[in-house]
């Protein structure tokens, strides 16, 4: 059997190209890896009738050699909000029962183009609401350094499955966090892209306005190809940007080596070992030339507290549409009305059902200025301050989490305390701009040691920049320590 | 924020909830909504243009449909209940 676990894409594809494995063997690597590892339960279920897949991938490689598209035969999981034809599709939830997607996501149209090999569908939290996979109806993902702890959330299955190699990368979506958080928790690359570059087309809405697809892989460079390979233009989602939109946005890449770092953040609530490995971070970009700046992004504080409003708000609308009429879960009430009242009540979990009742009280009227307006006055505040920074910096670096994994259970009886875990991350989902989370070592607790990470923010379209900050900073650094085999 | 509140939000939202949850519901609102009141703070950006995103009225042309009926049964195949080409309901009026 291929020994998966230091395996990437690229070498991969030599590997195929080669002959010195077949698909089905790698198809077979990863599904072993997902069989060890079952106890974390990831993969909410492993797809059963990929042969066909199997095969065509591995005739085109055979007969276009080097020539060959580099994902063709790649396997990769998906996160269980993303629509792929005729396969089932749950959202961690137990409102969407029974039900299979009726067309492909935009995103996987385009991966199946290339010949992916779609393995499964990993776990999440419930409609992608939470920062641990413990809000899923399926059960929690469990972390792959340390079983007691969570692997983050809310994509944390795929986190997990490519952390222990069950894939060579996956998809999941960010839209406070929900990719760069597990990735840091489970020790691997997230990629939140530039709002707007990857369509949403297919994926299930939490929050319109900051929801995007992104990719999980071991490495910058893997990221980079599943990036490229996911985010063109598609008229299917309006708020899709074309090529020459893009073109126009992205800025002037004559890298200042100026790393802009917001320490006024960081005051309180960061973890003494989180807070260490960072400065040394930092140290090491010195080492390499970066100057490292001081910058203040005073209205970034009131960041978490916008989000919480603009999100359950946008996610109170979009989930109206579950109601036990067209698709999934039924539940008998008296009549239409009380069916509606059955289904979502026990349709949804807690998490789920809170955040719908906080979105309908910050709209409803009488609060809505107080809260929904002033919440996208700040947004818009927030967006200034950051264009503002990045006229003087290149990237804009903090610690992705400011704890590395939590324990199982730990914050579950709290929910404010499980928002506070993404006070990094929301940032670049209310401005739009990219950010990427590079894990940046470990830190060790009850004897394990769990990986902590990196976030690298950069102005719109700015993915070129954050992948090549990236590969500089994975040449600093022993990429080899702690992978999970 | 009280039951009385807690309970009109359910309704409005269409979720049935529990007597001991609606208890539950008020504690974690609360804390959420004073968490969030921080906002409150912020001054000086009532003149802020207030829009959520960059596009405004994306619309195609209504051109080229596709053949009728193609999708009929593949979408309803996963309503709960149907009778014949329609989905089924309970009495509305």
């Amino acid at each position: 059997m291929i020994d998966v676990s230091s395996l990437t894409i690229d070498k991969v594809h030599e590997h195929l190209v080669c002959g010195d494995f077949s698909v089905k063997e790698l198809v077979d690597a990863c599904l072993s890896q997902g069989r060890k590892h079952a106890s974390l339960n990831a993969y909410l279920e492993i797809y059963g009738d990929i042969e066909g897949e199997i095969k065509r991938a591995q005739r085109e490689i055979d007969t276009k050699k080097e020539k060959a598209d580099v994902l063709t035969g790649i396997p990769l999981a998906i996160k269980d909000n993303i629509l792929v034809e005729e396969k089932k599709i749950s959202c961690g939830s137990k409102i969407l029962e029974g039900y299979s997607a009726t067309y492909d996501a935009h995103v996987i149209a385009e991966l199946k183009k290339r010949g992916v090999i779609f393995l499964g569908r990993t776990n999440m939290d419930e409609f992608a609401m939470g920062s641990s996979t413990e809000n899923s109806a399926f059960g929690t993902t469990k972390n792959p350094y340390d079983e007691k702890r969570v692997a983050g959330g809310s994509s944390g299955g795929s986190a997990a499955v490519v952390s222990f190699s069950g894939a060579l990368g996956a998809l999941g979506s960010d839209t406070g966090g929900s990719i760069r958080q597990p990735a840091a928790f489970c020790g691997v690359v997230g990629l939140k892209s530039t709002y707007g570059s990857v369509s949403r087309n297919g994926l299930v809405a939490l929050a319109s306005s900051l929801d995007q697809i992104g990719p999980f892989a071991k490495n910058v460079g893997d990221t980079r190809i599943l990036f490229n390979a996911i985010s063109s233009y598609d008229p299917k989602d309006s708020t899709s940007y074309n090529e020459k939109t893009r073109k126009k946005m992205r800025l002037d890449v004559s890298s200042k080596k100026k790393i802009g770092v917001p320490r006024h953040l960081f005051k309180e609530g960061v973890d003494e070992d989180v807070l260490a490995n960072f400065e040394e971070t930092l140290s090491s970009f010195k080492s390499i030339g970066y100057e490292i700046v001081d910058i203040e992004l005073p209205s970034s504080e009131f960041a978490l507290s916008a989000y919480y409003i603009i999100l359950p708000a946008e996610a109170s609308s979009n989930l109206a549409r579950f109601d036990g009429v067209r698709f999934g879960l039924h539940k008998n009430g008296n009549d239409m009305i009380g069916d509606y009242g059955a289904t979502r009540g026990e349709g949804f979990g807690i998490e789920v059902r809170r955040r719908i009742l906080l979105g309908t009280y910050v709209l409803s009227a009488g609060y809505y200025d107080a809260y929904y307006n002033k919440a996208i006055a700040v947004r818009e505040k927030i967006s200034e301050e950051f264009l503002e920074a990045f006229e003087s910096v290149d990237v804009i670096m903090t610690p992705t989490t400011p704890t590395p994994a939590f324990k199982i259970g730990e914050k579950t009886e709290n929910p404010l305390a499980m928002y506070l875990s993404d006070i990094f991350t929301v940032s670049s989902n209310i401005t739009g701009t990219p950010a990427l989370s590079v894990p940046s070592g470990f830190v060790e607790r009850d004897g394990k040691k769990l990986p902590v990470a990196l976030q690298i923010m950069a102005p719109h379209f700015g993915e070129e920049e954050l992948f090549k900050i990236g590969c500089e900073y994975e040449g600093l650094r022993d990429t080899k320590d702690g992978i999970i085999k | 924020m009280d039951k009385e509140n807690v309970f009109k939000l359910a309704d409005l939202a269409h979720i049935e909830i529990s007597d001991t949850e609606a208890e539950k519901l008020v504690r974690d609102l609360s804390s959420i909504v004073e968490y969030v009141s921080h906002l409150q703070e912020v001054s000086g950006v009532e003149a802020l243009e207030k829009k959520v995103g960059a596009f405004h009225n994306i619309m195609r042309e209504d051109e080229n449909p596709h053949d009728s009926g193609i999708y009929t049964e593949k979408l309803l195949n996963e309503a709960p209940e149907r009778e014949g080409d329609y989905i089924k309901v309970k009495k509305i009026l």
